[in-house]
């Protein structure tokens, strides 16, 4: 029997991780789409297991609910990705630096 | 084990409560095929009929309205005097909205009916999220209008600034969504339901707050809320994508979703952790202070008036905090008669811009409302309205939002708070009547005439003379916000 506990970690480490892809990641937009995703994936391992260990099914109704989510979030975040390469030519996170102020 | 199986039997949910909610998506769903069928020369048809999508879903919420609290969809659907009268209000500002960007919409062959049904998907998504009684409505209304919003900042497909500013929107939208849900997980680890009246009966109990788990469940529900707010520190995105996105769908992002972004507070912060108020109001009190602040201070050094607006909209959004923080009813109540008065201010500002733009042309820059008093005496003397509104003179209406948020936080003992609102209004007060001085002490360099459509000037008009009128007569519109807060909760 895996404790409680030991889902959590893993559920933390999973989101610092992907928090840290969002902003350490200078290069590829694409890397911030999988970032993005991997958040969405962390929290959703919270859910199974407070799910699991609370024997309540809620909490599973709802990553079925997230996991749809973040596939409608990925096609518009592709979508806008493909929009700004056509724009600009680059998909590299430092040359997103046109709006200032 | 047994009670398990007898929730699984199905019920046919009332449905009744959610009548404008279904009004809503099939007619977005209807417009969406009918405007297949149009060509460009008929368009005003979709246009038309998403007017009378918005009107219908008044219609429908003012005949269910009953001003008692019905829960349906087994608890996770509200409808309550709150959601009813923020409902209604969005539906006026969208459809203001949707007049406002015609004519702009046609000058830049923008005029598609994608923008239309993604505004009305996006109206779906803040009546969801306005009424939403469990952790899983909550989401999937913030979601559905989160998409609806990154796909039309992105709707000006040749631009560069546009699709720029909709990467930064999605990448810090999506970012915050994740830190909204993973307080969320925890919160419902702690208190083992998604349902917020029974969340907030757990946490009301006395002795279940003190649990550090539960510090961190909050720290990232508010978080995530500051930053789909705009609230300083994660106010990053507002400036930018008020400034790259075109000027009706800054418009769009800048008025309605905050009376929906308010409605997620009061839902989250004060339904579900009423018990942890002494908890979050620290954190929200260095929220309100720093967006003061920073929007303030920083406004002043914008030349360009969309990106001052953006930064206006966050001071306004710490003024919004501030009857939120106190934690009783009339605090609830100034706050949401403040959040009114914004998106119809917001309302105007954005649709002045849009007034003074023609195609190939955009009144962005301060300079171009140079002399505007010597063009059309009449736009000017709206604009001037508008300005000292939002700068919270007196007798206009603006000023009647800060005088109830600043009582609200007085009456909670926290005069330091308001003096340090009221500096920083002071501050804010030099940058909107720049404006006024732009207008009607400097030459005009443009002499063009304006050239937007009858319809755009008369609601140009009515909505410049209600912050007048309702300035000078604000009082059924505060025992509206009252009347509504009275209910709230119970």
């Amino acid at each position: 029997m895996i404790a409680l506990s030991e889902f959590l970690i893993l559920g933390a480490l999973l989101f610092c991780l992907s928090v840290a892809g969002i902003f350490i990641n200078r290069k590829n937009v694409i890397i911030l789409l999988m970032a993005i995703e991997l958040m969405l994936l962390s929290v959703n391992m919270n859910f199974i297991a407070f799910s699991h260990y609370l024997g309540d099914v809620s909490g599973q109704v709802f990553v079925f609910f997230i996991l749809t989510v973040a596939a409608a979030e990925a096609a518009i975040g592709l979508a806008i990705l493909v929009v700004l390469f056509r724009n600009r030519r680059t998909i590299n996170v430092n040359n997103l630096d046109s709006l200032k102020g | 084990m047994e009670e398990q199986l007898a929730s699984v039997s199905f019920q046919v949910p009332d449905m009744t409560p959610a009548l404008p909610e279904i009004f809503v998506l099939t007619m977005a769903c209807v417009i969406l095929v009918v405007d297949l069928f149009l060509t460009d020369r008929n368009r005003v048809i979709t246009y038309l009929m998403s007017l009378a999508t918005l009107l219908g879903a008044a219609i429908l919420t003012f005949s269910l309205h009953t001003g008692e609290t019905v829960l349906s969809f087994d608890g996770s659907f509200i409808s309550d005097s709150m959601a009813d009268v923020l409902k209604f209000f969005i539906y006026l500002v969208c459809a203001a909205v949707f007049i406002y960007a015609r004519q702009y919409l046609i000058d830049r062959q923008l005029f598609k009916g994608e923008f239309y049904v993604l505004g009305l998907f996006g109206v779906l998504g803040m009546m969801v999220m306005v009424s939403a009684h469990s952790l899983l409505t909550i989401y999937l209304g913030l979601e559905l209008l989160a998409l609806c919003l990154y796909a039309m900042v992105a709707l000006q497909r040749d631009s560069g600034i546009a699709s720029e500013a909709a990467m930064k929107y999605f990448v810090l939208g999506a970012l915050a969504s994740g830190l909204l849900l993973y307080g969320m997980s925890i919160l419902y680890g702690i208190t083992g339901s998604l349902d917020i009246g029974d969340i907030g009966a757990y946490l009301a109990a006395p002795g279940s707050s003190d649990n550090l788990a539960l510090m961190f469940a909050v720290a990232f529900v508010i978080v995530g809320l500051a930053f789909k707010l705009g609230a300083v520190p994660f106010h990053m995105w507002i400036p930018d994508v008020y400034h790259g996105a075109s000027t009706p769908v800054t418009l769009y992002i800048g008025s309605a979703p905050k009376l929906a972004a308010f409605a997620l507070v009061m839902r989250l912060l004060v339904e579900g952790m009423e018990g942890l108020h002494v908890h979050w109001q620290d954190m929200l009190i260095v929220l309100a202070v720093l967006s003061m602040a920073a929007g303030n201070v920083i406004a002043i050094a914008q030349g360009n008036l969309k990106r001052m607006l953006a930064y206006s909209t966050i001071a306004h959004v710490g003024y919004l905090l501030l009857g939120i923080l106190t934690g009783v009813t009339t605090g609830y109540a100034a706050s949401m008669f403040y959040v009114i008065v914004y998106a119809i201010m917001t309302l105007g500002g954005f649709g002045m811009i849009i007034l003074l733009s023609r195609a190939g042309f955009e009144a962005e820059n301060l300079e171009d409302f140079k002399g505007l008093n010597e063009r059309s005496p009449w736009f000017a003397a709206m604009m001037a309205i508008l300005m000292f509104s939002m700068a919270g003179v007196p007798p206009f209406l603006g000023f009647w939002a800060k005088f109830a948020v600043l009582e609200a936080v007085v009456r909670a003992d926290m005069v330091w708070l308001a003096v340090v609102a009221v500096l920083f209004a002071i501050i804010g007060a030099y940058y909107y009547l720049r404006i006024i001085k732009l207008m009607y002490f400097d030459k005009a360099e443009e002499t063009t005439p304006l050239t937007s459509g009858t319809d755009m000037k008369l609601v140009m008009s009515v909505n410049g003379l209600a912050v007048l009128a309702l300035g000078i007569y604000p009082s059924a519109l505060l025992a509206l916000c009252a009347g509504a807060m009275a209910t709230f909760g119970g």
